[in-house]
């Protein structure tokens, strides 16, 4: 069953009414509807193509914290073997909001590091709803350390809403976290790919996201701020979160043409969850272009490549 | 080239620049409410007298009082394209940032320019809370990495005053990707071996907070500045908890290990010169207001082309 999203529900009745149809045949083998049913699913996706050719970047939201979005765990299951998840900061906890560790794609031994959100109510909550504390940052960095010190590539997988706004994250020094991540990612001479799976929420993507390379998936989004917490402060109305999601530029598309993400991955038709092992197959042979190409380069110019590309970025603008 | 175009004058700060001259006389100290006569106010460095509150200062009074005699010389910073994302909410992004330049009387939210601090040379950057929050768009990321180079290019270390309330959401995700090239200047500093100081001042939050102000070398804060990532706020909506007296204040901060020193107005110039000069293996300053250094006559080259 799908979880239909709100500017689905059209789609939902037709595709809803095809499945009534076909349990009908089933419990009685005399019906025959296979000719209804068959048109309904032509009609869906029909809509479906519609719905999706014309997104608007309020429903790429949408769609980027869509829960049957293939997660960070589902990645790390599915493309990677010999996952060796390594844990804690060292220093006060581990936070189960960020997974990271070794593991192998493609035979080649890397260090993954990501954001996980959960994917029921028990998890969701173990996850923090993949808001990571300080110790989150302060677990990648010591990973980001490792992958240096033994000149392994970083993966990281990118999906939050932004780092969690606590008492005790701030008590222990989130935004030094997020300072030391970010500058991490500027220092180590390993390549660095990241993909932006879902939402890239602000700081606290940018933590896991400045990389050689940022691949964000067709509806993936990426920005300073959420559509509903930049309404409330521009349009002083959390409820104008659409005129806000359009206003922030953050649909991938508008991200590679600004220079942030350097690649879009093209989603299925519907979004990566209508057919989650098509979506994380493509970004798994993504990654492996990306860590041939990146490997041929020597430690110090990928340095300085990745460095030299922040410098850069602003250079070209957005017309309205 | 004309000649003029091509020498840096050094700038001589009056605290009664265009902006800075009252309406009236008087202000109203916000914390305790005491009226304070204009003059006392800037000559006690915008702090009350009254409660030791410490108001906002303009890049120009940070840099007036910082510098020997008040002397410094401007870096100029590359101007970014103009409105990006061509952003409008309520208002345009552009109109904005006409309001904000009118009534600052400065281009944008931060402030370069080197000169002596007690007979140090030194590069500073003062980010301007009165100037659309001091808020870090791309502008701003070109302050820090001008400072930062030209810094390294002299071999003077960094001092920043940080205020601001976060990144410019009307530059959208380019706001954001100033965390990351901001932090590639901070990294300048530190593969040449050159001090990065951080002042944080009232209030230091967001992006700004979670990229070059925790960078420093050494972070000074003033008094009861607010220093976070996310606002109380938010953090209040968000968990619904009771925050803790002080919370996410300097003092707080400083005892959650996340600040060097918490350093009152008065004191702090001097301190800067004594952290510096022992961060640069240099014998104990002259203290005081030092005059600014004789500025050795610098005769124009006549032009050959003219
Ligand atoms: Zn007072």
């Amino acid at each position: 069953m799908n979880n239909y999203l709100e500017f689905e529900k059209p789609l939902a009745e037709i595709e809803g009414k095809a499945e009534e149809l076909r349990a009908m045949a089933r419990a009685n083998e005399e019906m025959d509807i296979e000719k209804e049913a068959a048109a309904l699913d032509k009609k869906a996706e029909a809509l479906l193509k519609e719905l999706y050719e014309n997104l608007t970047p309020w429903r790429k939201c949408q769609i980027a914290r869509h829960p049957d979005r293939p997660h960070c765990k589902d990645y790390i299951e599915t493309l990677f073997t010999e996952y060796t998840p390594l844990a804690g900061d060292r220093n006060f906890a581990d936070d189960h909001a960020v997974m990271g560790g070794l593991a192998r794609i493609g035979g080649t031994p890397v260090v993954i590091i990501g954001h996980e959100k959960g994917h029921n109510t028990k998890t969701r909550i173990e996850r923090n709803f993949g808001m990571a504390r300080p110790e989150g940052y302060r677990k990648a960095i010591r990973l980001m350390e490792l992958a240096d010190k033994f000149g392994l590539p970083i993966i990281s997988l990118v999906d939050t809403a932004g780092a969690y706004p606590g008492k005790g994250a701030e008590e222990r020094g989130q935004s030094e976290a997020i300072a030391r991540s970010t500058e991490k990612c500027l220092q180590v001479k390993v390549p660095f790919i990241s993909v932006i799976i879902g939402e890239g929420g602000s700081g606290g993507a940018v933590a896991f996201a400045t990389a050689d390379r940022v691949v964000m998936l067709e509806h993936s989004t990426y920005a300073v701020i959420s559509p509903e917490g930049c309404a409330s402060i521009l349009w002083k109305d959390a409820e104008k979160m659409r005129e806000a999601a359009e206003a922030l530029r953050l649909t991938a598309q508008d991200l590679e043409k600004l220079g942030v993400a350097d690649r879009v991955l093209p989603e299925p038709l519907g979004g990566a969850q209508r057919d989650r092992a098509g979506t994380m197959a493509s970004v798994g042979k993504e990654i492996e272009t990306l860590l041939k190409e990146l490997k041929q380069k020597k430690p110090d110019q990928l340095r300085k490549e990745r460095r030299q590309k922040y410098l850069d970025i602003g250079a070209k603008g957005l017309a309205a | 080239m004309n000649w003029i175009s091509n020498y840096v004058r050094p700038t001589i700060n009056s605290l009664f620049s265009r902006r800075e001259v009252p309406d009236n006389l008087w202000s109203k100290c916000k914390e305790c409410g005491t009226m304070l006569f204009h003059r006392e106010l800037t000559e006690n460095l915008n702090v009350c007298t009254s409660c030791d509150h410490h108001m906002a200062m303009t890049p120009r009074e940070r840099f007036a009082n910082l510098f020997d005699g008040g002397i410094f010389s401007e870096i100029s910073v590359p101007t970014p394209i103009a409105d990006p994302l061509t952003f409008k909410d309520q208002k345009k992004y552009p109109d904005r940032m006409k309001t904000a330049q009118k009534t600052t009387g400065e281009a944008e939210a931060m402030l370069v320019a080197k000169g002596d601090m007690g007979r140090t040379p030194v590069v500073a950057a003062a980010q301007d809370f009165s100037f659309m929050g001091g808020s870090m768009g791309m502008y701003v990321g070109n302050a820090i990495i001008a400072a930062a180079q030209e810094a390294v290019k002299t071999k003077r270390p960094l001092i920043l005053f940080s205020a601001a309330g976060g990144a410019r959401m009307q530059e959208g995700i380019l706001s954001l990707m100033q965390m990351p090239r901001t932090t590639v200047a901070v990294q300048m500093l530190k593969e040449a071996g050159l001090p990065y100081i951080v002042v944080l001042t009232h209030p230091t939050t967001g992006g700004v907070t979670a990229s070059y102000a925790m960078l420093g070398d050494v972070h000074i804060a003033e008094p009861n500045a607010l220093i976070c990532f996310a606002g109380p706020r938010v953090i209040a909506q968000t968990i619904g908890e009771k925050l803790p007296e002080g919370f996410q204040r300097a003092e707080y901060l400083l005892d959650h290990g996340m600040l060097d020193r918490v350093t009152h107005r008065k004191n702090m110039r001097e301190e800067l010169i004594t952290v510096t000069r022992m961060l640069l293996g240099l014998s104990p300053a002259i203290k005081g207001d030092l005059p600014a250094p004789v500025e050795k006559a610098k005769k124009p080259k006549p032009d050959p082309e003219k």
